[in-house]
């Protein structure tokens, strides 16, 4: 391969690149833009909420408990070393609002509702779903993306409210309950070092996880080549990039919102 | 027996002096994908209140050019004028006006697995019109019996045969009183009893509903029996085109190749695509 060729397939890659991310972000832009487009649809919307929101209730509740559970067994064992067991709680609440919370909420939520998202648009787009709602003069992404956006924003933030607070009584029924640490300091640690900063932090990566995690899914699905391996590959695809997007994105937010 | 238009680079002013009475006038129109020219120039009218069927070898540009007459692609050059408006020239809420003149058959049916036949049938004009929960009922009910599914209204398409399954299409097509329809092959995957039974339904609805039918098949010669006109594409060209009889009677080799491969269930791919 010559230097010419070389250069010239390096240069169609980082142009089909930018075409891609150019995509990528005008299809947030259409999404978020057709939320406030009439005409509105707040069946939809309460559907979208239901699935991502309603329906993902018990895992969270689940993934929530066994999380706080394990932090108040591992934070105990800890902090006993140091003799510390009355920072129990603040270190379990601090450690669920301001990371573990936001996180893990959202990739349980990206397994579980993004993963099907992909997968439904993906399927809708592969059996020409997406085709017939164009043809019916309906546009396809007010129809199936803004409602799933608008249902992502709503519920990201609920449930990692929920998923905090079951963490937090996780961490006390082992920690307290059943290690042995002090059952006052518990609490009063949490409502003394924990502050409506901690907790703007909990909301704001949540709001953000929910449109990242939205906008993949719905992206990936959107765009899934129309057979059945693209629907697979889109649903793969789907779940690594939001994944990899929630702890990039912590990151950044965590250094910002420090 | 006047002869067909068979295309000699002189389609387009062939086409000037069709003007008047077509639902549909496609002119000179292209499009590549990549490095393919898949519509090479296609010339084309769509008679109002006929039945045009568009046949050719795979890879020919059938679906690609259904998917430029029901506006789901944009052509590289060229003119499609829809009942009297060049859409090439418009967008947003003008192609929306336009494509609320059409319907669609898609040829997986393309129909919605989460709503029933009933929701399905309904969804255009739940979301499009203005009527009452009742009249979209009453439009439901007279559509289904149309194409003879009366009483599988609660059913969800997962339910229904590949035939039931196209007749419930139709019926979400036609809900809206479309003024032109498309069908894309709308008999793939049908055993033949199957595929004479929705055709002999295109027609009856093309009758009751006064439309004008544009349709990709590929159930040739069979599909000659009700169709008014056939446009042969090749090469992403209009080979032929011209009256059932006209293209039939016409000395052209490539397409009686691909009759002759068609009949005898061959593929014949090869040959055709030189």
């Amino acid at each position: 391969m010559s230097i010419v060729e070389m250069i010239e397939r390096l240069g169609a890659l980082v142009l089909d690149s930018i075409v891609r991310l150019g995509d990528f972000v005008l299809f947030l832009l259409g999404s978020v833009f057709y939320v406030f487009i009439p005409p509105f649809k707040p069946r939809l919307w309460i559907r979208q909420i239901r699935i991502i929101g309603a329906d993902s209730l018990f895992l969270i509740i689940l993934i929530g408990g066994f999380t706080g559970m394990v932090l108040g067994l591992q934070g105990y064992s800890t902090l006993r070393r140091f003799g510390s067991e009355g920072a129990l709680g603040t270190v379990v609440a601090l450690v669920l609002v301001r990371e573990l919370g936001p996180v893990l909420a959202a990739i349980m939520l990206t397994a579980r509702a993004g993963s099907a998202m992909a997968a439904e648009l993906g399927s809708m787009q592969a059996s020409e779903q997406i085709d017939a709602l164009t043809v019916m003069a309906i546009n396809p992404v007010q129809y199936l993306v803004s409602p799933r956006m608008l249902a992502g924003v709503f519920s990201f933030p609920l449930l990692t409210g929920i998923f905090d607070v079951i963490g937090i009584y996780g961490g006390y029924m082992v920690g307290v309950g059943l290690m042995g640490a002090p059952s006052g300091a518990y609490f009063n640690g949490i409502a003394a070092s924990m502050t409506g900063h901690d907790i703007m932090i909990s909301i704001y990566k949540a709001l953000v996880f929910g449109v990242v995690v939205m906008w993949v899914c719905c992206y990936k699905g959107y765009h899934a080549e129309r057979m059945a391996t693209g629907v697979s590959r889109a649903t793969t695809e789907a779940v690594v990039l939001s994944s990899v997007l929630i702890l990039a994105f912590d990151y950044f937010l965590g250094s910002i919102l420090l | 027996m006047s002869q067909p238009e068979i295309n000699h680079q002189a389609a387009a002013q062939t086409i000037e002096t069709a003007g008047n009475g077509n639902a549909v006038e496609v002119r000179e129109l292209r499009k590549r994908f990549d490095h393919q020219q898949v519509l090479d120039g296609i010339t084309l009218n769509f008679p109002a209140g006929q039945i045009t069927t568009i046949v050719g070898p795979s890879g020919s540009g059938k679906t690609v050019l259904l998917k430029h007459l029901n506006l789901l692609l944009r052509p590289d050059s060229g003119t499609i004028v829809i009942d009297g408006v060049d859409v090439t020239k418009i967008s947003g809420r003008g192609l929306d006006a336009v494509r609320e003149k059409l319907g669609m058959l898609f040829q997986s049916g393309a129909l919605f697995d989460s709503m029933s036949v009933f929701d399905n049938v309904a969804f255009p004009l739940v979301e499009k019109t203005k009527l009452t929960r009742e009249e979209i009922a009453d439009r439901v009910r007279e559509t289904l019996q149309a194409v003879g599914l009366d009483g599988m209204e609660s059913k969800f398409p997962s339910q229904l045969s590949g035939g039931m399954q196209k007749r419930a299409a139709l019926a979400r097509a036609l809900v809206h009183s479309p003024k032109i329809l498309m069908l894309d092959e709308p008999t793939t995957g049908l055993d033949p009893t199957r595929t004479a039974a929705i055709h002999e339904l295109i027609r009856r609805t093309q009758i009751d509903f006064h439309l004008t039918v544009v349709m990709v098949s590929h159930d040739v010669p069979e599909v000659f029996k009700i169709c008014d006109r056939v446009a042969f594409l090749h090469n992403g060209k209009t080979r032929l085109n011209g009256t059932v009889d006209e293209v039939m009677a016409a000395d052209d080799e490539i397409f009686k190749r691909f009759l002759a491969g068609k009949a005898s269930g061959e593929a014949n791919e090869t040959a055709l695509a030189g």
